[in-house]
């Protein structure tokens, strides 16, 4: 077929200062295809959909729609130029009805109304309010709100995450008569199931750049995964650990041990073990679960089902303080959830020992100075600009955050992706702390959006797809593609099984004809 | 080599100033309190005496106290305006029943109302999560109403400033002149008019101002306040309970102000439904101009005090310039708005 493509996008880059977000993404959708648009945390997925959609500008990079070249500045732009996103957010203003919501955006009614029925919604009263419908409505709504204006192109994101499993058959069979019916769909999901059931090509992104164009046929995720992972795919070695930073001797009794955890729609039925002097590593893409499963064992979130034994005995936490008193300390993702950015590094770090009732009296300050300073070396944390915590560098942040435990002298630590956005040194030093900590017969969970880390760092490896504990490999088995494809929430050697893709129960075999 | 090449370029002297400004942000607090006395001295020769510097502190007392309920509540990112309303009450209540009851009784049931409405505003903004804006106003209000409900029922009974209270208040204590060193120095002392003399409020006042001071600087709790200002979210994973520390705080803030309106009735000795309502918004511009912010994390109550001497010594000087009430109210208006604009830009570096 030699059509010309709906949307071209060539050649498109973003900076956000030094960091380059895209360097060189193309995407190329023809009319009549559901194109998948893949790549793993990080690659620019989310940065290309943004430039498509007008929420931000690309810095290089040529944009034709239907063949004109198109200069998208806004969202509204986007929505003139026949091209309509539905995001993983819900986008209905929460405290108008349904019908206002579409009069707002200049929705038709009907057409809508229509929509709607056909996804599977029969009994929608358009006059209640957005708040008090259920998400995974809501996301419907957005999609039947979006295809009622008919737009050229439709960019799905993670359309049918959160979605019941009706629902979501109902949603791939509207977007796969979508797409038969000369309109074009991206698609962007985590999920090779749907992608195979679904799609007509994929545009692979790696580190900013589309590294490939691949057709859907049986097999093929072979080669997705490896376009993920490109040149990294070299299985890396173990690096040989010297005595203090190996594992200390496993001991009876699991240090904490889950079971069934459950957290709403997000997490279900999680089981496994922490146990003394060991590194447990958390490999997951973003919004599968782990988020809730680091704030359940953190006391931030309580969770809806399942149990939490620390040493043995069963807790239930209502509040951080409970898990700290446990020796369970929390080290978030996001530096600025963690510390008071005005206050010193020495606040910072000390900041726990005041939080109990018995301790706001006076300050023991040389205890708490000897216990900081130690923290301090330890970490070698550059205290130069340590009157606040803002003027220092996002390593050192990083630091202080974790210090601030080491100080405190906690039992277990969970460290979600500390590495995230900070120098190669400093990650190092992080690696190594982490090590030395389990030698020192403490635990760690570690959750990392870096996969190359984990063969670094982890004695074991947790996996979780869907909010499920899809598998867990020794260290010696992590390498990249294996968690790569377990990520994807593909089964162990798939190499072997290709009948994956070849799904027969895919609902576009048993597609329709379009609805005029 | 030649010298020129290692000397840092020289730093313009506006910028070295400003630096140092940042660097102690007192300093330019205190010129401008210097500033304004000066002017005092000019437009009035001699007004700068002894009895001034006593009525000045003794005026500056209480609302320093009160500033100092705002600079904690500032600090983390909330405001108490029930404390006129709480002071009044206090003082209200002291003056009508001490006419009947023992002073010990009388003072306990003169601080009830301040701990229980402390006790209601922490609740309130600690575990509902009411704005404590509104909160601290609700109280205030409801307080005030249950003031001239009271009022009615005392009204028969009279009332009386009990002498203690108005020794605190208004009372100077002269110093024995054998402390001064040389006879030399009394003679100045003597002849220049700067008195040897200090306002007895200031035996209430000094102890606690440190107290603020040290809680502040060197407790868990002060620490706390910072933090919680700062990053709500950081202090909870740390392990701090939100509703604790607020509830303590505001029932400290409570309590402060009831004792300040003990004080104040020793120094206005006229008990009124809306004694120490007044003082309420110049206590929140006094901690402000003293440097403290009002989004939380930031400030300390060394300023809050020069803050709460500076809009004394304002009111006198506008005073004393007759012009009507009006035209007075306007420009202490715009003076604090210029003067805690300037003040930031000078304070903040970037």
């Amino acid at each position: 077929m030699t059509t010309s493509p709906l949307l071209d996008a060539t050649g498109v880059a973003k900076n956000y200062g030094a960091v380059a977000a895209l360097r060189n993404a193309s995407l190329s959708v023809l009319p009549g295809e559901v194109h998948a648009l893949m790549g793993a945390n990080g690659a620019g997925k989310s940065t290309l959909v943004k430039i498509l959609t007008g929420a931000i500008s690309a810095n290089a990079g040529r944009i034709l729609i239907k063949g004109e070249a198109r200069d998208i500045r806004s969202p509204a732009a986007a929505r003139r130029a026949g091209l309509l996103p539905v995001y993983q957010e819900p986008s209905l203003i929460p405290d108008l009805d349904v019908l206002s919501n579409l009069r707002l955006t200049g929705t038709p009614v009907e057409p809508f109304r229509a929509w709607v029925r056909e996804l599977g919604i029969p009994d929608l009263d358009i006059r209640d309010t957005a708040r008090d419908i259920p998400l995974a409505v809501l996301r419907v709504l957005d999609l039947a709100r979006a295809l009622a204006v008919e737009p050229d192109v439709l960019l799905l994101d993670e359309m049918t995450a959160a979605l019941p499993a009706n629902l979501a058959e109902k949603v791939l069979e509207v977007v796969r008569r979508q797409g038969d019916s000369g309109r074009a769909v991206i698609f962007i999901s985590h999920r090779f199931v749907e992608i195979a059931a679904l799609c007509d090509r994929a545009t692979v992104l790696r580190d900013g750049e589309t590294v490939g164009v691949v057709d859907i046929v049986p097999g093929v995720e072979e080669k997705i995964v490896e376009l993920m992972l490109g040149t990294r795919i070299v299985k890396t070695h173990i690096a040989a650990r010297t005595a203090e930073q190996k594992a200390a001797p496993a001991p009876a009794r699991p240090r904490i041990a889950v079971r069934d955890l459950r957290v709403g729609t997000k997490l279900a039925d999680v089981s496994f073990d922490l146990a003394d002097g060991e590194v447990a590593g958390v490999v997951a893409l973003e919004g599968q679960g782990q988020d809730e499963l680091f704030a359940a064992l953190a006391g931030s979130i309580r969770p809806s089902g399942g149990t939490i034994e620390v040493d043995g005995q069963p807790v239930k936490f209502s509040h951080p303080i409970d898990a700290i008193r446990a020796g369970i300390a929390y080290v978030p993702g996001d530096r600025s959830e963690a510390l008071a950015m005005q206050r010193s590094v020495r606040e910072n770090i000390a900041l726990p020992f005041s939080a109990a009732l018995r301790n706001w009296g006076p300050i023991p300050i040389r205890r708490e100075r000897a216990k900081v300073l130690s923290a301090i070396e330890r970490l070698q944390i550059d205290t130069r600009a340590q009157g606040e915590v803002q003027r220092l560098s996002g390593g050192n942040q990083q630091k202080v955050t974790i210090a601030r435990w080491i100080a405190a002298d906690a039992r277990t630590i969970l460290c979600f992706d500390p590495t995230r956005g900070i120098d190669v040194g400093t990650k190092q030093e992080i690696y190594k702390l982490l090590r030395e900590l389990a030698g020192n017969g403490k635990s760690v969970l570690f959750y990392t959006s870096e996969l190359e880390e984990v063969q670094r760092v982890c004695d074991r490896v947790i996996v979780i797809f869907g909010g499920r504990v899809v598998d867990i490999f020794t260290v010696e088995e992590a390498d990249e593609p294996a968690l790569m494809r377990a990520a994807y929430g593909l089964p162990r050697g798939a190499e072997a099984d290709i009948g994956i893709l070849a799904d027969p129960s895919s609902p576009s075999a048993t597609a329709p004809e379009p609805t005029p | 080599m030649s010298t020129s090449a290692i000397t840092p370029p020289p730093v313009p002297l506006g910028r070295r100033v400003k630096r140092f400004m940042a660097d102690r942000p007192l300093v330019p607090l205190l010129i401008l309190l210097v500033v304004l006395v000066v002017i005092l001295q000019i437009l009035r020769p001699g007004i700068v005496n002894e009895r001034w510097i006593a009525n000045t502190i003794k005026f500056a007392i209480p609302l320093a106290i009160l500033a100092g309920c705002q600079t904690m509540t500032m600090l983390t990112g909330g405001i108490d305006l029930s404390v006129g309303t709480v002071a009044t009450m206090s003082a209200f209540i002291m003056a009508t029943q001490i006419v009947n009851q023992d002073p010990a009784v009388a003072f306990l049931l003169a601080m009830m109302p301040a701990v229980l409405i402390g006790l209601v505003n922490g609740i309130g903004v600690g575990v509902f999560r009411v704005h404590p804006l509104i909160m601290t106003l609700g109280t205030s209000l409801i307080g005030t109403g249950c003031l001239q409900v009271y009022q009615r029922t005392v009204i028969a009974s009279g009332a009386k400033i009990p002498d203690f209270l108005a020794w605190l208040g208004t009372g100077v204590t002269r110093l024995p002149e054998a402390w001064v060193p040389s006879e030399p120095a009394r003679q100045w002392l003597a002849d220049t008019g700067i008195g040897f003399a200090f306002p007895n409020a200031l035996l209430l006042y000094v102890p606690v101002a440190a107290l603020i001071v040290f809680t502040l600087a060197r407790t868990g709790f002060g620490r706390l306040l910072y933090a919680v200002g700062d990053n709500e979210h950081a202090t909870r994973l740390s392990g701090v309970r939100y509703w604790q520390v607020i509830t303590a705080l505001y029932i400290t803030s409570s309590v402060l102000a009831g004792i300040t309106g003990l004080l104040y009735i020793g120094l206005i000795k006229a008990p009124s439904l809306s004694l120490a309502e007044p003082l309420v918004l110049p206590s929140v511009a006094a901690a402000v101009i003293g440097g403290t912010s009002i989004f939380g994390g930031r400030g300390g109550y060394t300023g809050t005090v020069v803050g709460a001497l500076i809009l004394t010594v304002l009111t006198t000087l506008l005073t004393i310039l007759q012009m009507p009430e009006g035209a007075r109210r306007m420009l202490f208006g715009l003076i604090v708005l210029f003067v805690t604009a300037a003040y930031l830009r000078i304070v903040e570096e970037r």
